[in-house]
């Protein structure tokens, strides 16, 4: 049986169903057959296990997730949690039911506070999951470790499971819900992790069954044949040697060169970059600094962040985007608000406009970081939508000493004023995850409307052509930096709509100059007409294969 | 029973790892710890969760109750504790 949903990367991998548990159920409200001194007893053993497993997991986790993990130890301990369980089941309520309200009670309270105190309700919600499961004797929600490599289905995963994921285990991921820009399919890019989302079918999956994850075919194979399983088992090997292939740099087939560039959430991550073949960063992602912190890190401490990645990538370019905080990754200490629509609110350069000295701090930290290397650093506002923030963030970033200021296009404002934008700063960067959502109109985080949510779609593709023709008109670099660029065969469109480098995760980076290397500029501008000139996203995919198939048929005719 | 008013010097308030820091010394104490926020109604020091639900914020005074064991000493150290900047 063949389930579909959106593959991640070209990859195939063959492995056993490992299931990860869904939540539980509300405990239902009815008199306990014990008495409640038995209940508390049970309630405190299952408690203090829970503390004992989060601080266990917090001093393997070490860093600010230990502090976080730490905290939710206590609270599964705590004295007034405790005392509220008590009182419930002196009214003779079950222990599961007693747990259940005693956290509620709290996380209600935390809730209605906001802020750092709202955040931390989600986590007692799952502390409670956790007790509540110990209690039923039920595996606790959250991701599994069955001991031996397993490919693992979830309904999606949050940060913190996939902070918790052995990764040298899992062998592919599949959810049910989640669209090609939720964390798992993030995780799975830069982790190289096969994997298939938003297959919607893939909740009748069952633990221990055999399935293929066919990342490349946008496909689960259940119950797959001997045979099958030989053909994944082929083309496993057959990447595997794609992947040890020598590295050269990123070009066309006439030699036109077209940097690939490595997208990066740290520096841990630059060595494996340069490995795989990455002629520079294209966008370095600053959140993870600033994530988990309740106060903005010092100049110091970023200054010497930023040192490290930039002393990882002497002589190459490396493009830093600024804190990107708001809508799906909120900060407390930029906005505290509350909004309706946090995709449409105070994020990205209007969070930081809002609070500069953040801004300020950041850009200092980066241009002391770039004069004690030798990288050639680039810096660029995320959510530019205007050409007077262009004009607000460059002025401010050349103030401080950062040479070369540029923006990100993602929202269609920017793309529709692209040579306005572009002529207030140095170079645009394209970020294709967001620049869909809000041509689209569709939250990249709900599964319901991931159908909406691709790259192909001509009027997505339209929109990245205009920056394009407006990058060469003024002579300006044009990159792509979503996740778009680590497509193959889209690649070679967007490099036909005018893009002049392409970054991704690093993972992709073999396929993507495999794919380059295949084509002309005059090709890459055929598959860019075809695709543009579709009805609909599938139709520009089919229309690019078709350009494709027919280019490499009449060479290999030729030849 | 000894007690002592505070301000509390963490930048961020009496939130995420201040409290932490501050509910851990209390219930390793021993002895029966209280803090009130001025206005508000005393709760138990070793509970975390009723400490950041008091919505503890930076300059904000607290009042500090020590009952039994070393009182002295163990006030003087959670006081210690909240006038430091933890955040910093």
């Amino acid at each position: 049986m063949e389930i579909t949903g959106t593959g991640i990367g070209q990859g195939v991998a063959v492995g056993r169903v490992v299931r990860m548990a869904d939540r539980l159920p509300e405990p239902v409200d009815r008199p306990s057959h014990l008495d409640p001194e038995r209940e508390i007893e049970r309630a405190k053993a299952s408690l203090s296990v829970v503390a004992a497993e989060l601080g266990r997991r917090g001093a393997q986790a070490g860093g600010a997730a230990k502090d976080v993990l730490e905290a939710q130890a206590m609270m599964a301990e705590d004295p007034s949690v405790v005392d509220e369980i008590t009182k419930r089941l002196a009214t003779g309520k079950t222990a599961e039911r007693a747990v259940f309200e005693a956290f509620a009670s709290y996380r209600d309270l935390l809730a209605s506070m906001g802020g750092y105190m709202g955040e931390r309700a989600a986590d007692l919600d799952d502390i409670s999951q956790r007790v509540i499961a110990h209690l039923l004797k039920l595996p606790a929600p959250g991701v599994p470790n069955p001991g031996h490599p397993f490919v693992l289905v979830a309904r999606d995963l949050a940060p913190a499971d996939t902070a918790t994921l052995d990764l040298d285990q899992v062998l592919g991921l599949v959810t049910v819900d989640g669209g090609p820009t939720s964390h798992t399919a993030i995780l799975a890019r830069e982790k190289s992790i096969v994997a298939v989302v938003g297959a919607a079918d893939a909740a009748t999956l069952a633990d221990g069954d055999t399935i293929i994850v066919d990342a490349a075919n946008d496909l689960v194979v259940a119950q797959p044949t001997p045979e099958q399983i030989a053909g994944a088992e082929a083309r496993i090997a057959e990447r595997a040697a794609l992947e040890a292939a020598p590295v050269t740099p990123g070009a066309l087939a006439d030699g036109t060169p077209v940097p690939l560039l490595a997208n990066l959430g740290s520096a841990d991550g630059a060595a494996e970059a340069v490995q795989l073949g990455a002629e520079g960063v294209g966008l370095f992602r600053t959140e993870f600094l600033f994530l988990d912190a309740d106060t903005a890190p010092s100049v110091r401490e970023q200054q010497e962040h930023y040192t490290r990645l930039l002393a990882a990538f002497a002589g190459r370019k490396v493009v830093v985007r600024v804190l990107d905080a708001g809508a799906d990754k909120p900060l407390s200490f930029l906005n505290d608000a509350p909004e309706e629509n946090p995709a449409l609110g105070l994020r990205g350069i209007r969070a930081l406009r809002h609070s500069e000295v953040i801004l300020r701090e950041q850009l200092t930290a980066l241009a002391a970081a770039d004069a004690a290397t030798d990288a050639e650093l680039w810096v660029m506002a995320p959510m530019v939508a205007t050409v007077d923030e262009t004009r607000y963030f460059t002025t401010l970033a050349k103030e401080l000493g950062i040479r070369v200021a540029g923006v990100m296009v993602e929202t269609p404002s920017a793309a529709l004023i692209a040579d306005r934008v572009l002529a207030a700063c140095d170079f645009a960067s394209i970020g294709t995850n967001d620049l869909t959502q809000y041509t689209m109109a569709a939250d990249r985080l709900l599964g319901t409307v991931a159908n909406l949510q691709s790259p192909w779609h001509p009027a997505v593709l339209r929109l990245i052509a205009d920056v394009g023709a407006a990058g060469a008109e003024l002579g300006k670099p044009v990159g792509i930096c979503g996740e778009a660029a680590a497509d193959p065969l889209l690649a070679v469109v967007l490099v036909g709509l005018g893009a002049t480098s392409l970054s991704m995760s690093p993972s992709a980076l073999a396929d993507v100059r495999a794919s380059l290397a295949r084509y002309s500029p005059d090709d890459a501008k055929a598959l860019a007409r075809a695709a543009l000139a579709a009805e609909g996203a599938a139709e520009a995919k089919q229309a690019a294969q078709a350009a494709a198939t027919e280019i490499t048929t009449t060479r290999a005719a030729a030849s | 029973m000894v007690e002592r008013t505070v301000r509390i010097g963490s930048t961020h308030g009496l939130h995420a790892r201040p409290a932490k820091l501050f509910t851990q010394a209390a219930a390793a104490s021993g002895a029966s710890v209280t803090i009130q926020k001025t206005g508000g109604a005393p709760v138990n020091a070793a509970s975390i969760l009723a400490v950041i639900s008091q919505g503890i914020d930076h300059g904000d005074e607290v009042t500090i109750t020590v009952d039994g064991g070393d009182e002295g000493a163990v006030l003087d150290e959670l006081v210690e504790l909240l006038s430091t900047d933890h955040d910093e």
